[in-house]
């Protein structure tokens, strides 16, 4: 029998979660609610006597101190309305598992396989509300329809004796797996039908491929020798929608394009190969330190002599904008498999991502079903937290930015780096193989309808009873505890071969990996599930979180399983490697499916697609020449340039114990540090720096420039802390509009992927200018929410086209790393780098209300003499305080370097290096790219100024002992004058929550 | 020093700073190992053949459960082949040896009632480490170290900095009572402390809410210690938030900076300890 536990805090104790629910109530909702309790409840599907109930309610489920618990009576009392929320059947109740360990633990045996522990919240309302008001707090703020239920019962109609009964959400799926044949032999029409209702997201060129495979006379003889008939079986579909998907094989990156502008038409054959892998390529021959670039799950580097970083960046989009918490958590657990998936595997060393959202005070219209921008944004926020701090990885770097049209979908960049040592076992770590006879081994979790084509939700109802297959929860613990494991294995050399289970799950995982020794069985009913019910194509396709598929010798498979089991990791062989070129897959010892190896990873067919560049003329905005102390206060607290501090001290940035430079610096250990440092090897000095560039305002007038800026602006962190050209690598992450033109769906298609196509060539042309490859990468190319309202209209939000570019960077020692606080009073300020006229998509002309034309352009050859001018100062020690100039230029430098110094300043414009700028408002907040802020004491300028020989430097004011900041015009005259405290509290307090 | 200070490091179920309080030993002159706890309950390893046992920081099992608790219930009713782990735990106390807990840890340690332990009495939990008035926050704390404890571990500092990571640092004394006999018998060893390092509630010096401002404690023994901060993240100077501003002073009075951070002090103390006493 079920039973239910309840946990409430013992009478004194200050219930902080209810508290903070009670301000979100009121802050997201403007709800007025006057008091909210909160109790938690574990409701218990497992066979225990009443003594066994006793201790494990007053044992591991509360505290002996801070709470009381009752087992199987309500807690609840003194409220108008009482909220329950729990999962639905099959949504990953982590903490439930957990619960069901501590009661194996506490009571020294094992529970049933059918025995299990569920979670849910009591939230107790007391305040003057209807039942339509508690239901709106329900589904915006307490849970989420697609993966939690909701029990509402108001005060006077609770019924203390009964309470709510003992409720088990286990899926009770009576289905008998089933494997299904498609008829492929019918009209384009009706291929094109197939690949919709199906969700596989083939085009009909695809479709047909398929189609001609299968009609293939070898193709059939020896089908029919494996008791297949001739139709494609839905394992085999599935599959090969996978595999061929946009996510899995970049077909717009790979595809042939007629690219026109000025009339003038290029073929450009793949974005990928003829960009992104070419400047890789020439980059290589002159770089000693590139490992492994874009074959494996992340990019590696030559870190030290004896140890190697790996690097990769991907998004987690639209379940983000689905289920904040968890599409944030799954991205960047995801991630991370990538990172430690990589080579013979690594071991995960810090975090970095960057989101974009909405503004959270966005006070518009909200589509149905769209969560607003705050919701989403806390969301996240929360996920990444729990996602880092609960594997042990620090989040040392990452952005934020805010834009209305992210708020269909906001963009969930997660990137996690990885340390391996060179060499395991004589062998190089980034080698990884597989040779035929070797067993396919999944190890973390279990198979369940998690994440099932991925993104295609919405078509379907979710109903009590039946599992949520839309939205994936990660469980940072079964997945801590696996990667632990693994570098255990890895050490001991158990397994050849590893790489994780995402998109596509084992069809992916083991797809891919068997071409290193050309074909695989699999045996599908080996696989551990969740719950029964699943068809064998769901098994193979599943994207449930925390698994890691090996390939583990025959002569280890003892060890490796007994390593598993003393470190409580579930581990199953699920098939083998073979050589016999085919995907071979059994169900219950029968084929259910058979492909070519080569037609399912190389039988694609090339895409083909349009693009046109047309620049769009804007117009400029007047220039204010007065009131600019006023709008310097404004752009401080415009949200792209606000403080972050409210997220950044949500995450765990000290762990692992080598942090150099945070986040978060100065005076007051909050300024906006510009690079990330951390210091792995704990008994050396090396350092990683780690830092994101990235600009969409830029794009709205050309992505040529917003990409040239964005590669500018990730190397420039990484100089201003102390790193330098000699080794930068870089990751790009393009998420994109839909850029397939489509006279009806996407009629500005053309342009979309000339914008692509520009962002591009700029990568290709920085890249190479600045010697700092790419060596991994990711695109997301349908960043578009399409639905339906409740209206009856289609609504259709697509975000700006956005690339983000990450950088790490080697420091060979990190005592000598700066900050960009200023040090002393008496210090001196230089500007570095040439300010020119360049507002276009500039933070302050976006205060003004306009985007404008002049986009900054990188002059990259004066960039790069800038970079080896200022590593070589730096190393010299001659550098006081660094700090990059970006976003609100080199007013918003300034300040931020004053304030977080807790020095004033002051500042003369006439110095300051430019070009034929005539108004003090383009000196102060221009956005051009490659300039630095930098404070040096006095008896070091001499030296300063002699390694900066040869390009754009000046003396352009003094730190002052006082907490005045003071800025003095073209002309003369005082233009900017106010304090350091007021700066910063303009700087703070908007996203102060 | 050939009779080396052995010092066991735990980990596994989530526990994630086993590494640097492994290095944070071995730099304080100790032999650390890394262990997961299965392995000791398993039998392979022996708590026994060790001086100091470190529960280093983490989320064992993710904080389900309330943080440290399910991990406590596991070493709590755990049965090694020679007999059960927490008898061996109350053998390593009687023995004279040295346990520290730090944030993870420390919750284990309070909810295992390893601490504050009154009359030596290491069953039942007396005080809890609970919810942050504030939410996890990672910062920067500076402590005053309580001199007048007995703790084996703060001797010589009066005060000292350290990060603090946790959502649930904020510590509770049961009662009145158990709160006055904290500080009657020298229990508190840690306070959070402002600017001048006096004690303060004011948030966010005192990170979490706890009571007293208490951030560390220790048994009657001055053996058993826990407290909320990462002293093994204060490993070397660079660790420290304000490094660049002190090396920038520091270089124009033409001085150098102490490489060796502030944090290793705990560990240089149960390493004299252990020599002194144990070996």
């Amino acid at each position: 029998m079920p039973f239910r536990i309840e946990i409430a805090l013992g009478p004194g104790y200050r219930d902080a979660a209810g508290e903070s629910v009670k301000n979100a109530i009121k802050s997201n909702l403007d709800i007025a609610v006057d008091d909210i309790r909160t109790i938690k409840v574990f409701t218990i599907n497992a066979n225990l006597t009443d003594a066994e109930k006793e201790a494990v309610a007053s044992g591991p489920f509360s505290d002996a101190v801070a709470q009381r618990y009752s087992v199987d009576r309500p807690l609840a009392s003194d409220f108008d309305w009482l909220v329950e929320v729990g999962y639905l059947p099959g949504v990953t109740d982590n903490e439930g598992k957990t619960g069901r360990e501590a009661i194996e633990d506490r009571l020294g045996r094992k529970l049933g396989a059918d025995e299990s522990v569920h979670t849910s919240t009591q939230y107790l309302i007391n305040g003057n509300l209807t039942r339509a008001q508690v239901e709106t707090i329900c589904r915006q703020l307490l849970g989420n329809e697609l993966i939690e239920r909701f029990d509402v019962i108001d005060g006077r109609s609770w019924d203390a004796q009964k309470g709510i009964p003992a409720r088990v959400p286990l899926v009770k799926d009576t289905h008998q797996p089933r494997v299904a044949e498609i008829d492929l032999d019918v009209s384009d029409d009706e291929l094109i039908a197939i690949s919709r209702k199906g969700t596989l997201a083939l085009t009909l060129e695809e479709m047909k491929a398929i189609r001609d495979y299968f009609k293939q006379p070898e193709v059939l003889a020896e089908r029919r020798n494996l008791g297949l008939g001739p139709r494609p079986t839905d394992v085999e579909l599935e599959t090969l929608a996978q595999t061929w998907s946009e996510h899995c094989k970049h077909k717009i990156f790979n595809a042939t394009i007629d690219y026109v502008e000025n009339g003038k038409h290029t073929e450009i054959k793949s974005l990928f190969k003829s960009c992104i892998r070419k400047s890789t390529e020439e980059i290589s021959k002159e770089k000693g330190w590139l490992v492994s670039v874009f074959k494996d799950n992340a990019g590696i580097i030559k870190f030290t002599d004896d140890y190697n970083v790996a690097f990769k960046v991907e998004t987690h989009n639209s379940p983000s904008a689905l289920d904040p918490y968890g599409g944030a958590i799954t991205g960047i657990v995801g991630c991370d498999r990538d990172s430690a998936g990589t080579g013979k595997g690594a071991k995960l060393i810090a975090h970095t991502d960057v989101l974009c959202f909405a503004s959270p005070y966005y006070k518009g219209r909200l589509p149905p079903r769209i969560f607003h921008p705050r919701r989403i944004m806390e969301g996240v926020v929360r996920g990444i937290k729990d996602g880092g701090n609960k594997c042990g990885v620090p989040t040392i770097n990452g952005a934020i930015l805010f834009d209305d049209r992210y708020g269909g979908k906001p963009l969930v960049y997660c990137g996690s780096l990885g340390l391996m040592p060179a060499t395991i076992n004589g062998e190089p770590s980034e080698d990884k193989y597989v040779k035929p006879g070797t067993f396919i081994v999944m190890a973390g979790g279990r198979i369940g309808k998690d994440g099932i084509h991925g993104a295609t939700f919405s078509s379907e109802e979710l109903h009590e009873g039946s599992p949520a297959t839309a939205v994936q929860i990660g469980d940072p613990i079964t997945q801590k505890k696996m990667l632990d494991m693994l570098l255990e294995a890895r050490d001991q050399g158990l397994y050849t071969c590893i790489t994780d289970n995402g998109a596509g799950g084992l069809s992916s995982s083991v797809g891919e990996t068997a071409q290193f020794s050309g074909g695989c069985e699999i045996y599908l009913e080996k696989a551990p599930l969740k719950y029964h019910g699943l068809d064998p194509w769901e098994i193979l396709l599943s994207e449930a979180q925390e698994r890691m598929t090996l390939a583990v010798p025959p002569e280890k498979l003892d060890a490796f399983m007994s390593l598993a089991k003393r470190r409580g990791v579930e581990a199953t062989v699920v098939g083998k490697y073979t050589d016999t070129g085919k995907f071979h897959v059994f169900y219950d010892g029968r084929t259910v499916a058979s492909i070519d190896m080569d037609f399912l990873h190389d039988g694609l067919p090339e895409m083909r697609l349009q693009a046109e560049w047309k620049p769009v003329q804007r117009t400029e905005p007047e220039l204010p020449t007065e009131g600019l102390t006023m709008y310097l206060q404004d752009l401080m607290s415009d949200l792209n340039i606000a403080s972050k501090e409210w997220v950044i001290r949500q995450y765990d940035h000290e762990v692992q114990g080598g942090s150099v430079i945070k986040p978060l610096t100065g005076k007051d250990n909050d300024g906006p540090g510009d690079a990330g440092v951390i210091r792995p090897l704990l008994d050396r000095m090396a350092g990683i720096a780690v830092s994101n560039g990235i600009n969409p305002y830029y794009g709205d007038i050309d992505t040529y420039h917003m990409t040239a800026c964005a590669i500018d602006e990730a190397i420039r962190n990484i100089i201003a802390v102390g790193g330098s050209l000699r080794q930068i690598a870089l990751l790009d992450n393009f998420c994109w509009c839909d850029p397939i033109y489509d006279p009806e769906k996407t009629p500005d298609g053309k342009y979309k992927l000339a914008q692509l196509v520009r962002a591009n060539q700029a990568l290709y042309d920085y890249t190479t200018a600045f010697g700092t490859p790419c060596i991994s990468g990711k695109d997301s190319m349908k960043n578009d929410y399409k639905l339906k309202g409740e209206d009856g209209k289609e609504y259709k939000i697509s975000i700006p086209p956005t690339v983000l570019f990450s950088a790490v960077g080697v420091v060979p020692d990190v005592r000598k790393c700066v900050t960009m606080d200023a040090k002393m009073a008496g210090d001196l300020v230089y500007a570095v780098g040439m300010t020119k006229d360049e507002l276009g998509g500039s933070r302050f002309y976006n205060l003004l209300g306009h985007t404008g034309n002049n986009v900054p352009k990188v002059d990259a050859a004066m960039a790069k003499k800038i970079y080896d001018a200022m590593s070589g100062a730096i190393d010299a020690g001659l550098v006081a305080s660094c700090h990059d100039c970006s976003d609100g230029g080199l007013a918003v430098a300034l300040a931020e370097t004053a304030f977080s110094g807790g020095f004033g300043m002051e500042i003369d414009l006439n110095r300051v290096p430019a070009e034929r700028l005539f108004r003090d408002a383009q000196v102060l907040f221009s956005e051009s790219a490659s300039r630095f802020v930098v404070t040096v004491a006095p008896d070091k300028a001499k030296a300063f100024e002699q390694a900066m020989e040869g390009v754009p430097c000046a003396l352009i004011g003094s730190v002052r002992e006082d907490d005045r900041f003071l800025v003095n015009g073209l002309n003369g005259t005082r233009v900017i004058d106010t304090v350091i405290g007021a700066l910063k509290e303009s700087w703070q307090y908007p996203l102060r929550w | 020093m050939a009779g080396k200070v052995k010092s066991l490091v735990l980990t596994g179920y989530g526990i994630n700073s086993e590494v640097e309080t492994a290095y944070a030993n071995t730099l304080a002159g100790a032999d650390a190992k890394i262990v997961h706890i299965n392995d000791v309950i398993d039998g392979l390893v022996k708590v026994d053949d060790y001086h100091l046992l470190n529960f280093p920081g983490g989320f064992s099992y993710g904080d389900d459960l309330g943080s440290g608790k399910a991990f406590a219930n596991k070493v709590l009713y755990a049965k090694t082949p020679t007999g059960p782990m927490i008898d061996h735990i109350q053998k390593f106390i009687d023995d004279g040896k040295l346990i520290i807990g730090i944030c993870n840890g420390f919750q284990i340690l309070v909810k295992m009632g390893l601490l504050p332990a009154f009359d030596k009495n290491y069953t039942g939990q007396t005080a809890t480490v609970f919810y942050n008035d504030k939410g996890f926050r990672d910062q920067w704390v500076r402590l005053k170290v309580n001199t007048e404890s007995q703790c084996v571990f703060t001797r010589g500092i009066s005060r000292i900095d350290m990060p603090v990571r946790h959502g649930e640092g904020k510590f509770i004394p049961g009662s009145q009572e158990v709160l006055a006999r904290l500080w009657k018998n020298g229990h508190v060893a840690l306070q959070y402390a402002d600017s001048a390092y006096q004690p303060t509630q004011q948030f966010p010096d005192n990170p979490n809410g706890s009571v007293d401002a208490i951030a560390g404690i220790c048994d009657e023994t001055g053996r058993v210690f826990g407290l909320m901060p990462h002293p093994e993240a204060f490993n070397h100077i660079t660790n420290h938030p304000q490094y660049t501003r002190l090396r920038e002073q520091a270089s124009r009075k033409g001085i150098a900076l102490k490489e060796e951070g502030d944090g290793i002090k705990v560990w240089r103390n149960a390493v004299e300890y252990i020599e002194a006493n144990l070996l």
